[in-house]
């Protein structure tokens, strides 16, 4: 969600019960504005908030001229002071895949996996210990690379490639209407495409190079891992993750309002094929 | 077009390069066959709409003009077409809500004098949402009204001695506000005689009942009869009682009528703690798992909000007292009953928000494995079976021998079991700058979306979430039962081995033998009796 009336926009999250509290808005109506003055980003996100078992993180984005490279995570404790994240390389999201329960909410606390192997061979086989250290800053980083990965979506059409290949807002993005809201063709992953090349040549004759050139959600699998909401009315649009619960995406149909947040564990519902 | 019509015809004395010209500008004002326009027209409509309006870098956002005067001409004609969008259910939903916010009778006055006269059961819910949007629990504010505003009409509408707002719980298609109340001493009954709310369940039994019939006179041979037989069903505890203490009433959107869930069966608490299932938002939805869910989604959902009040339903400690003079009397059974003390004080923040947690009580029942908050004693012959329940047990607290016990009523949190390696509670400050002025929120990380706060000598509890639990091993559905053994391998089902035709042989010279001996023997007697 962007910074820019933040105060106001959280509202729309606030049925599905993310509210930030009065101290919260004030502080990070000024710590964002500062983080966005020093690192010299044309847009903050408040990406959300991660919850630890004692303490709560706190994630913001940064992003350039071009919405897809270069964005940087900051995490913070108090919502006033930022600290960046490393990103995330793949060594250590396949690490952090290991960890297992919650956040603690010390960066610096490591979670230990040990991992019994077999070495040798036949009777002289002998069990031997590996063990694992993954660092929680770590784990915070590629679980926030990989929610942006899953499940960051935008409206179609809210952004275009340029011909020089960068992704920016589109200025003449009018918002969906009310029925084009109800189907979930219409929002797109806010990746790389991965699934384009799985299109058939029919489906691709008719796409948009500029709009279309992003994964839209409706083949997301499994079928039914977004819950798509109209609120008052037809007045909001909401639609939630399932598969990372907590992860809230609203729109207000025909107007340029539209964000997301995270406000969750930070764990995957591996659980889904069985809950829907 | 007429711009383009209104060309003057060159004359015959031209010179080339006028000739190109005209060339050019004739190409450019030949009109699509799709849409019936020229490039002429549409550049110098867009070149005026530009040079009028004089937007920054116009060369980067050239190409957005010029579609915009294309999408402009096209739909000009169509304004009725936009004026039509259909907002309907938009306007719905305002026209229901609008009920909520307009009062009751005419004459306010009289009215006012009652309300104040009255003592009425609604909670002051904004204050309560001031609390918890302090520690950044909740929902919207104006969603707050709504609510409160329903559950005014709800109090107006039954005998209630106690409203609460007890949380929200989402839904994949709809979402779900719950009210947790209790009826004025006896008003409930008579209520109750119109809700036809036991006749689903006996329509089951009937349905399941004929379904067998039918299959008897189907058949013609005798069907065999399987000899398993089913556990005894635990009785659902009264009303008032137990895991039924409390009646909910949900709605999908304030303003909407207010539904009143069943009782819960002991059955449907044991069943929900085995499935996990994301809420649809239809109450006559199925619920479809395994184990397989006895009843709807409403019986579902009230299993849920049985379990999540047992288990997060939390108050200061001193706030609640057991009520001393019906303390003796059910001294055996472990007391279910409490009133609230009169000379609580108030515990202080800074103890409230202590990671030791000696300062929050349980004031809501444990539920035991059996899906009852007090032990049901099933026959004493079926305890073997019984033993197989006990294992169901999920809850933080500890297995206990039969007959189950679980943390007695106003049980400290300390007792609460680890989740996976981290406490069962996260207690917080709600602010770490103004720490003079600010309350405790505690999180329950066994069901999260489950907070409390506490603050001076208020508090309240919440749920906000999708109503699971949380656990730290993936789920993992249960393995169906053993398959059936086919029948109990004995000697009379046993095959033989065949004779060898030695052994035949053997056998019918013995029977021959046998035979001769027999008839010598009949004559023998035969040449007796004629001597006779």
């Amino acid at each position: 969600m962007e910074s820019e009336g933040l105060h106001l926009n959280i509202d729309y999250v606030g049925s599905s019960g993310i509210i930030l509290s009065p101290e919260q808005k004030a502080a990070l109506q000024t710590s964002l504005v500062i983080l966005q003055n020093e690192n010299k980003f044309n847009r903050v996100y408040l990406w959300g908030k991660i919850l630890g078992v004692k303490d709560d993180y706190f994630i913001a984005q940064g992003a350039y001229k071009d919405e897809f490279a270069g964005r940087k995570t900051f995490y913070s404790k108090d919502c006033i002071h930022w600290g960046l994240l490393p990103p995330a390389t793949d060594d250590m999201k396949k690490k952090s895949a290991l960890a297992k329960g919650r956040f603690t909410g010390d960066p610096s606390y490591e979670f230990e996996h040990v991992e019994t192997k077999k070495v040798g061979e036949g009777d002289d086989a002998v069990d031997e210990e590996e063990t694992t250290i993954i660092k929680e800053e770590d784990r915070l980083s590629s679980v926030i690379s990989e929610i942006d990965e899953d499940v960051r979506i935008v409206p179609r059409g809210a952004f275009v490639q340029v011909p020089t290949a960068e992704v920016v807002k589109n200025r003449s993005f009018e918002g969906l209407s009310v029925q084009e809201a109800a189907k979930l063709c219409n929002y797109m992953h806010f990746r790389e495409a991965k699934r384009l090349d799985l299109k058939t040549l029919l489906q691709r004759a008719n796409m948009d190079k500029a709009i279309d050139f992003m994964d839209s959600i409706e083949d997301d699998v499994p079928r039914g891992s977004w819950s798509l909401q109209f609120e008052r009315g037809s007045g909001l649009l909401t639609l939630r993750s399932l598969q990372w619960p907590g992860y809230v995406f609203c729109h207000v149909p025909a107007s340029q309002k539209y964000g997301s947040v995270y406000f969750g564990t930070g764990e995957k519902n591996l659980d889904l094929p069985f809950m829907l | 077009m007429s711009e383009g019509e209104a060309t003057p015809v060159p004359d015959a004395a031209v010179t080339g390069k006028e000739k190109e010209f005209l060339k050019a500008k004739s190409y450019l004002l030949t009109a699509s066959t799709n849409t019936g326009i020229n490039l002429y027209d549409h550049l110098s409509r867009v070149l005026g709409k530009i040079l009028d309006e004089r937007p920054d870098n116009v060369v980067d956002i050239f190409e957005d003009i010029s579609k915009d005067s294309k999408r402009t001409k096209f739909t000009s004609d169509a304004n009725t077409v936009q004026d039509k969008v259909d907002r309907s259910t938009e306007v719905a939903l305002a026209q229901v809500q609008r009920k909520l916010f307009t009062k009751g009778s005419d004459d306010g006055e009289d009215d006012v004098a009652q309300d104040d006269e009255v003592e009425t059961p609604l909670p002051n819910i904004m204050e309560l949402c001031f609390f918890f949007e302090q520690a950044g629990i909740g929902l919207n504010r104006e969603e707050m009204i709504r609510i409160w505003l329903a559950l005014k009409s709800l109090v107006d509408n039954h005998p209630l001695q106690h409203v609460r707002f007890w949380g929200k719980i989402f839904g994949t298609e709809q979402n779900y506000y719950v009210a947790e109340v209790e009826y004025r001493e006896g008003d409930e009954e008579e209520e109750e005689e119109e809700e036809p709310e036991e006749v689903q369940e006996d329509d089951v039994v009937e349905k399941e009942g004929e379904e067998e019939g039918d299959e008897e006179e189907i058949e013609e041979d005798d069907t065999p009869k399987p000899d398993f037989k089913p556990p005894p069903t635990v009785p659902k505890e009264e009303n008032r009682t137990g895991a039924n203490k409390k009646t909910y009433f949900v709605c999908n959107d304030p303003g909407k009528p207010w539904v009143k869930l069943p009782l819960v069966q002991p059955n449907q608490i044991t069943a929900a703690r085995m499935i996990k299932k994301f809420m649809t938002g239809r109450l006559d939805a199925p619920v479809v798992s395994y184990p397989p869910f006895p009843g709807n989604e409403s019986n579902y959902l009230r299993a849920q909000i049985a379990r999540i009040s047992a288990g997060t339903h939390i108050s200061p400690l001193g706030f609640y007292q057991f009520d001393e003079e019906e303390e003796e009397e059910e001294e055996g059974e472990g007391r279910d009953h409490f009133v609230e003390n009169m000379d609580f004080e108030g515990i202080p923040v800074r103890e409230l928000a202590d990671p030791s947690l000696g300062n929050w009580v349980h004031h809501v029942q444990h539920i035991l494995p059996q899906g009852r908050c007090s032990w049901w004693n099933p026959v004493q012959k079926n305890e073997d079976d019984f033993e197989d329940e006990e294992e169901e047990e999920e809850r933080e607290e500890p297995d206990e021998p039969t007959p189950e016990e679980g943390p007695a009523l106003l049980a400290p949190l300390t007792e609460d079991e680890e989740v996976g390696n981290m406490p069962a509670w996260t207690p917080a400050l709600s602010s770490a700058l103004i720490p003079q002025y600010s309350i405790a929120v505690i999180h329950s990380n066994l069901w999260p979306g489950a907070h409390a706060f506490a603050f001076e000598k208020k508090f309240e509890n919440v749920y906000i979430g999708h109503g699971q639990k949380y656990k730290s091993e993936n789920y993992c559905p249960p393995a169906p039962p053993p398959i059936q053994e086919e029948f109990p391998s004995g000697p009379e089902i046993t095959e033989t081995e065949d004779p060898t035709p030695e052994e035949e042989a053997a056998l019918r010279a013995a029977q021959q033998e046998a035979a001769d001996a027999a008839e010598e023997m009949e004559e023998a007697e035969e040449e007796e009796d004629e001597d006779d």
